[in-house]
């Protein structure tokens, strides 16, 4: 393992005090624990929404809290869920009197120690609700398995909740929002190489040098199957084909696109993804009306990336719109 | 009978057996789900062991309770809630008791499978630790009303936990990480039956020593 850390025992720890000096005018860190909050006093009036999970994602989810966006994020170790007791103070500390909106990544573990915090939070009569995102079209939504995962597009149920709720919209509206961008969003990802999580200290899979993982999750669980790599178009065309089996976009609908890297590929070639994303929709007559692309949630050093696709319309518009301040995204 | 001094052996005992697996759990894991299961475990049983100390003279409710408030506040991932559920659920059969009869110990049996199917909204045959856990509890209760020692009963129930283990092999799961995988995750042994197996087989080994 090549890594540039101190000890794999204390990773998280060390990345939150860096963020935080990083971000002194955004974000700081409730003593004791491993969460981020914004700087500023919790707005009275104001639903307040907390995310987390497992660490490794940066800058999910800690570098997505400030005005428009989250309140609160709960860094867990790498790639494992947050304990229930430091969502639960995440919880306390950004309440402000409308209630807080978890946003959960639809993983077994993420789930139940939110529960069990959100449990906590009610026992202490603080109204708490949750959503749970499902973008990874690589996984099959049945009965037989735990559902898709939650991926990149969580990034724009950050953005667009967070506007409702800085708008001042009260729990219900917020979590109805927030679950009409789930409804609306679909992700697919890809990657290069595997990654390794510092206290493991060797990769979780394998990948031959001429080989690719497609449907990979963000934690280096195995993807859907392993191919040989292929040109950029193609790589771009099997995803978002993948895509729109799950979702229905017709002619003249209107998205927003996300373009996320794993932590390894270069924003060269991000672009050029975007490039065959932006050439995919306009021949199916369907129009772009925000793209971004960059490493929004990441799976420590992987190589590779996802493509997330959400379709909107004039209310989701408005609220992609809203201004959002924090360290890692900014709409102004 | 098991007095509150056995009981913290037994404990010690559990904690030592998932500290000495971590890097096999982490590896079962690795194969199937996200490779942190024995590293998480090895984290929240360190720290039961510290916490024990504290809670020597009190009741095997509190004991139990100090068990499972470690794990859900240290271990994260699926394994904390799931863990600590169990042994909180087990602890109120337990409380204010000073020592534990063969039935209290099935009872507390009883209720720790229920919390983790409870939290966990799995049942028998997902390929989890369900599938390790309940067999041994069968096999446990039935052990002891024919009337068995309890040593002979947990050396019946880990028997059961591991022939649990190996069945998981067989199956594909439909809970957690591993069911992302779908018929790929067939052949596998699952991390979570493992670990519970490993728990009950080092109660045997302590029993019968």
């Amino acid at each position: 393992m090549k890594k540039v850390i101190n000890n794999p025992q204390n990773v998280v720890n060390e990345m939150l005090e860096g963020m935080v000096k990083a971000h002194p005018e955004y974000v700081k860190r409730l003593e004791g624990f491993d969460v981020l909050v914004r700087v500023k006093e919790p707005k009275r009036g104001k639903v307040a929404l907390v995310s987390g999970g497992g660490s490794g994602h940066e800058p999910s989810h800690g570098g997505f809290v400030g005005e428009g966006m989250l309140d609160g994020a709960v860094a867990g170790e790498v790639f494992t869920s947050p304990t229930p007791d430091q969502v639960f103070e995440a919880v306390k500390a950004v309440e402000g009197g409308a209630g807080v909106l978890l946003i959960i990544k639809n993983y077994t573990g993420d789930i139940m120690n939110f529960e069990m915090a959100q449990e906590l939070a009610e026992a202490g009569n603080i109204k708490v609700d949750r959503v749970i995102v499902n973008d990874d079209v690589a996984v099959e939504n049945s009965t037989w398995t735990t559902g898709r995962r939650g991926i990149a597009g969580t990034i724009f149920v950050h953005k667009i909740a967070g506007a409702a709720a800085e708008k001042g919209m009260d729990l219900p509206g917020v979590k109805r929002i927030a679950e009409k961008v789930i409804a609306g969003v679909r992700s697919m990802g890809m990657s290069l190489t595997p990654c390794t999580v510092p206290a493991a200290g060797k990769p979780g899979f394998k990948l031959l040098e001429d080989e690719m993982e497609v449907g990979l999750g963000i934690h280096g669980e195995p993807g859907i199957y392993k191919e040989k790599i292929k040109p950029a178009s193609q790589i771009t065309k099997d995803l978002m084909d993948k895509i729109f089996t799950d979702i229905k976009l017709e002619e003249n609908d209107e998205v927003a696109v996300l373009i996320n890297g794993l932590g390894g590929t270069p924003l060269m070639e991000l672009y050029i993804v975007n490039n065959e994303v932006d050439k995919f929709l306009k021949k199916k007559g369907i129009k772009i009306y925000r793209t971004v692309v960059g490493n929004y949630m990441t799976s420590l050093e992987m190589a590779g990336f996802s493509i997330s696709i959400l379709k909107l319309d004039d209310e989701l518009k408005g609220l992609l719109n809203y201004k959002a301040d924090t360290p890692a995204f900014k709409q102004l | 009978m098991v007095t509150r001094d056995t009981l913290i052996d037994m404990l010690n005992k559990i904690a030592e057996t998932i500290i000495e697996n971590k890097e096999f759990l982490t590896d079962l894991d690795a194969a199937i789900g996200d490779g942190d299961h024995g590293i998480n475990m090895d984290k929240g049983f360190r720290a039961v062991i510290e916490k024990l100390h504290g809670v020597k003279d009190k009741d095997c409710g509190s004991i139990l309770k100090t068990t499972a408030m470690t794990l859900i506040s240290t271990v994260g991932g699926a394994s904390g809630p799931l863990y600590g559920t169990a042994f909180l659920k087990a602890s109120i059969i337990a409380k204010e008791k000073m020592e534990l009869e063969s039935e209290d110990i099935i009872r507390m049996f009883d209720e720790g499978i229920k919390g983790i199917v409870m939290r966990g909204k799995a049942k028998r045959g997902e390929k989890t630790m369900l599938d390790s856990l309940i067999p041994a509890y069968e096999a446990l209760k039935i052990s002891i009303e024919g009337g068995d020692t309890l040593t002979q009963a947990f050396d019946k129930a880990s028997k059961a936990a591991y022939d649990g283990v190996e069945y998981t092999k067989t199956i594909r799961a439909t809970k957690g990480r591993a069911s992302y995988l779908g018929n790929r995750s067939i052949g596998h042994q699952d991390p979570g039956a493992t670990s519970s197996y490993l728990m009950i087989k080092s109660l045997a080994n302590f029993l019968s020593n």
